[in-house]
C-alpha cells in the first residue's frame, strides 16, 4: 500500500495529468459533484458521489460512428470514431465501479462493441473507498464493498492523505509512475477506516434491502403482479431514471442528414420512452406499464439470467433521488412480489 | 410547516369517497424516506389511512395527471390542490385538456414546500427522519446525534420563496382560509440577467444548458406540455432528438419549449424541481412573463378559465414588433 499525504496531491493529480486526461469529481457553483477534467487549481469534489454516473467516459450519451457519402451509385464510408487519448477516471464509488463490470457484459461479448471496447482499454479506473454513505445508498444489497471498491487502483481518503493500492497490470504502471510521490505505508489507517464504514452501512435504513424475490428464473412469477399499474400509474415516462443509472446500457442509431452527407449516430435511449424500440409492425410495449416493467425486469430478472446471476442494478441511489415522482427501484423492490414489508 | 393536518384531508377524502361523490382520490403517497412523496390515487379510506401524507414535500402538482386519468376513469376524481396548483387547473381547462365535470377539486393552504436539497445542504446526508416542528424542520441524519434544526426560510423551495399567489383560483371546495395573490421578487433575478452584457447572458446559459442531459422531465413534468406527441417524440417533425447534441441541439430544445408554453406557462416551477441537474428554467419562462407583461398588460396564464393569452390575442394596442427589436438592440 502506498500513501501520498494531502499537501502532495496537488502534485499527484498534476504528474497523473502529465501523462493522460485526468477526470474527477468536482462541484460547480450549485455544490452539485460532475466529472471534470483536471486542471491546474481544479479541487476534487467532497460529495460522495457524482450527479451523472461516470458511465458517460465508455458509453457516450452520443457518440459519432461513421459518415456516408453517396456519389451517383458509389458510397463513400469514413470511419469517424473519436479516437480516445489515454485517460484517468480517478474518484469512482465502488457502485460505479461494479457498473463498468455489467456494462462489460453487453458491449465487450461477441458481437465486441469496438467503440465501447477502445475507450476502456486507454481509460484507468482509480476508485475510492467511502467512508459517508448516505440514506439512499444500497450497494450491499448487490454484494458490493463500499469500503474497498475494484478498479485498476482502489484509493482511500483519510485525514492524512490518499491510500492506494493498485490491482491491475494498468494500475500498478499508474502506480509506478507516481513513486516519487508516494510512500510505502501499513494498511493501519485504511483497515480503521474500514471497519468505521462498515459500521455505518449496517445500519444505513435500505441495509437489509432483500433481493431473494429477483434474480434469473422469475419472470413467469413476477411478470403479471397486479402491482405493476399502482407503481407505474404515476410514472412521466421521462427517463430520467435511465440517463443518471449507470448501468442502463440502451441506445437508439440514427442517421443525421447534413445535406452533404449522412453522419450515424448513436445516443442513450429510454425503455422508458414510448418510441423505443418501434418497429414496422408498431411498438412492442405500448403502456407506460410496459415500458416501466421493462426497466426494473430487466435490472432484477432478464441481466442476471443472462450473466450467472449479477443484478442490473449497482444501488447507487441516484434514480431514488433524481425520480421526479420518487418513484424508483427501491419501492419496486419491496413491492412487486408480495406485500411491502413494513 | 403546513397549517391543516393530514387527517383533515383524509377525512375529506374518507368522506366523499363514501358517498359515492368521488371515485378514486389524487393524493401524495409516503416513501421511504420522509422526502420522497409519490403522487398516487386512493381508492379505499384504507389505502388513505395507511399510505396518505400530507406536509412540507408534498411539492407534485396533479392538474397534469387529470388529463389522462379522467379518461380513464368511471366516475370523479378528487384532487388536492395547493394554490399554485389551481393555475395549472384553470390553463388545462382553458385549453380543454380535461373535462371539469371529473373533477373535484379541493383547495387546500400551502404554506410553502421544502425543497430536500437544501434540507441536505444545511443539514448534511445520510437523512433518516425529518419532523416538522414550530421552529423548523428537526433532521436527523446518520451523522448526527441530535436532530438539527433547519428554519423554514432555508429549507423552502424557490419556487415558494417567490410565490406569486396563495390564492385558489379554482375550487369545488376550500379547506382552511383563502390567501391572497403575493407581491413576489420572481422577476429579480431575471432583471440581473437582463442587465448582463450579452455575452455574459449566452455564457450564464451555455453553462446551465450544457449541463442538460435531455432525460425530458422538465418537458415531461410540465402542465403546459400536454400534446399528445411532442415534436421532439416525433420521427417524422424532423426535430427528433433522444440526446444533446453538442451544445446547440440541448439550446433548442430549450428555447422552442419556453416558445411554447410562452403565454401558457403559469410558473408553476415543476420544471426546475424536477430537473436532475438542477438547471434554473423557470428563469427563462420567467423572461416570457416578464416581458408579456411589459409588453402586454399584466397576464397570468391560469389566473381564470378561458381567458385570451396575450400572445394568441390581437388588439390595436399591441406592442410593435420594432420596438421589441431595438429593445433587443440594448441587450434587453
Ligand atoms: S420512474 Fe421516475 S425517472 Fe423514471 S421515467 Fe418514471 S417518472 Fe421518470
Ligand atoms: S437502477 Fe437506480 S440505484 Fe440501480 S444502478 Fe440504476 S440508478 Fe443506481
Ligand atoms: S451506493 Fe455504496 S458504493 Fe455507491 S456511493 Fe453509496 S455507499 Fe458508496
Ligand atoms: S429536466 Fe433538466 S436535464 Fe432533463 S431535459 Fe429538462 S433541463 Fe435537461
Amino acid at each position: 500500500m502506498r500513501k501520498c499525504t494531502a499537501a502532495n496531491l496537488d502534485k499527484l493529480f498534476a504528474a497523473i495529468a502529465e501523462n493522460a486526461a485526468l477526470y474527477l469529481p468536482v462541484d460547480d457553483e450549485k455544490g452539485t459533484a460532475q466529472y471534470k477534467k483536471w486542471a491546474e487549481g481544479t479541487v476534487m469534489s467532497n460529495a460522495l458521489n457524482t450527479a451523472k454516473s461516470p458511465k458517460d467516459f465508455f458509453f457516450p450519451q452520443s457518440e459519432d460512428l461513421m459518415k456516408f457519402k453517396t456519389q451517383g451509385k458509389t458510397i463513400e464510408l469514413t470511419d469517424i470514431r473519436d479516437e480516445k487519448e489515454d485517460f484517468v477516471v480517478f474518484g469512482v464509488r465502488a457502485c460505479d465501479v461494479r457498473s463498468f463490470d455489467i456494462l462489460d457484459r453487453v458491449f465487450l461479448v461477441d458481437p465486441r462493441d469496438s467503440y465501447y471496447a477502445s475507450r476502456r482499454e486507454k481509460g484507468v479506473i482509480v476508485s475510492l473507498a467511502c467512508s459517508k454513505p448516505t440514506e439512499t445508498c444500497f450497494c450491499s444489497a448487490f454484494g458490493i464493498d463500499a469500503t474497498n471498491p475494484a478498479g485498476d487502483v482502489t484509493a482511500w481518503k483519510t485525514e492524512e492523505g490518499f491510500f492506494f493500492k493498485a490491482n491491475t497490470e494498468k494500475g500498478e504502471k499508474l502506480m509506478a509512475s507516481l513513486e516519487g510521490l508516494t510512500e510505502e505505508c501499513t494498511e493501519e489507517a485504511v483497515e480503521a477506516q474500514k471497519a468505521k464504514t462498515a459500521a455505518i452501512l449496517e445500519k444505513l435504513p435500505l441495509a437489509d434491502l432483500d433481493t431473494d424475490k429477483f434474480g434469473g428464473g422469475k419472470t413467469a412469477e413476477l411478470f403479471n403482479d397486479p402491482a405493476w399499474a399502482e407503481l407505474s400509474r404515476s410514472c412521466l415516462g421521462c427517463g430520467t431514471c435511465t440517463f443518471v443509472c449507470p448501468t442502463c446500457q440502451c441506445y437508439d442509431i440514427k442517421d443525421f442528414n447534413t445535406g452533404r452527407e449522412v453522419i450515424r449516430y448513436r445516443c442513450w435511449d429510454s425503455c422508458m420512452y414510448s418510441e423505443f424500440t418501434r418497429m414496422a409492425h408498431g411498438n412492442n410495449r405500448n403502456s407506460q406499464l410496459e415500458r416501466f416493467r421493462q426497466r426494473f425486469m430487466h435490472k432484477l430478472v432478464y441481466y442476471p439470467e443472462n450473466n450467472e446471476g449479477i443484478f442490473g442494478c449497482v444501488g447507487c441511489g441516484r434514480c431514488l433521488a433524481k425520480c421526479p415522482i420518487s418513484m424508483n427501484i427501491v419501492k419496486v423492490m419491496k413491492t412487486v412480489g408480495g406485500k411491502k414489508d413494513e | 410547516m403546513q397549517k391543516i393536518t393530514r387527517e383533515v384531508l383524509i377525512e375529506k377524502a374518507a368522506s366523499l369517497l363514501n358517498e359515492g361523490v368521488v371515485s378514486a382520490v389524487y393524493g401524495w403517497k409516503k416513501g421511504e424516506f420522509v422526502y420522497d412523496v409519490t403522487p398516487a390515487l386512493f381508492t379505499t379510506t384504507e389505502e388513505l389511512e395507511k399510505e396518505f401524507v400530507w406536509g412540507d414535500f408534498c411539492g407534485a402538482n396533479f392538474s397534469k395527471y387529470l388529463v389522462a386519468s379522467t379518461r380513464k376513469i368511471e366516475g370523479k376524481i378528487l384532487v388536492f390542490l395547493k394554490p399554485c396548483d389551481t393555475y395549472s387547473f384553470n390553463q388545462l381547462l382553458t385549453e380543454h385538456r380535461f373535462d371539469r365535470e371529473k373533477v373535484y377539486a379541493v383547495g387546500i393552504p400551502c404554506e410553502g414546500m421544502a425543497d430536500v436539497s437544501k434540507v441536505k445542504a444545511a443539514a448534511g446526508e445520510g437523512i433518516i427522519a425529518i419532523e416538522s416542528t414550530e421552529e423548523g424542520l428537526a433532521v436527523t441524519t446518520l451523522y448526527n446525534d441530535a436532530p438539527v434544526v433547519v428554519p423554514y426560510a432555508e429549507a423552502l423551495a424557490e419556487r415558494c420563496i417567490n410565490c406569486k399567489s396563495k390564492k385558489h383560483v379554482a375550487y369545488d371546495e376550500l379547506i382552511g382560509e383563502e390567501g391572497d395573490v403575493l407581491e413576489s421578487g420572481r422577476f429579480d433575478q431575471v432583471a440581473e440577467l437582463e442587465a448582463m452584457t450579452p455575452d455574459e447572458r449566452f455564457a450564464f446559459w451555455q453553462n446551465e444548458l450544457s449541463k442538460c442531459i435531455r432525460c425530458n422531465a422538465c418537458r415531461d413534468v410540465c402542465p403546459a406540455c400536454t400534446c399528445e406527441k411532442c415534436v421532439f417524440n416525433n420521427p417524422v417533425s424532423g426535430a427528433e432528438t433522444k440526446a444533446p447534441m453538442g451544445t446547440f441541439e440541448e439550446k433548442m430544445f430549450h428555447i422552442i419549449r419556453a416558445f411554447h408554453v410562452a403565454g401558457r406557462c403559469t410558473d408553476c416551477g415543476e420544471c426546475s424541481r424536477v430537473c436532475p441537474q438542477d438547471i434554473p428554467l423557470h428563469l427563462l419562462n420567467r423572461k416570457f412573463i416578464k416581458d408579456i407583461n411589459t409588453h402586454y398588460g399584466e397576464y397570468q396564464a391560469g389566473a381564470e378559465v378561458g381567458s385570451r393569452a396575450p400572445l394568441v390575442n390581437y388588439t390595436t394596442e399591441d406592442v410593435e414588433p420594432c420596438d421589441v427589436f431595438e429593445r433587443g438592440d440594448k441587450n434587453a
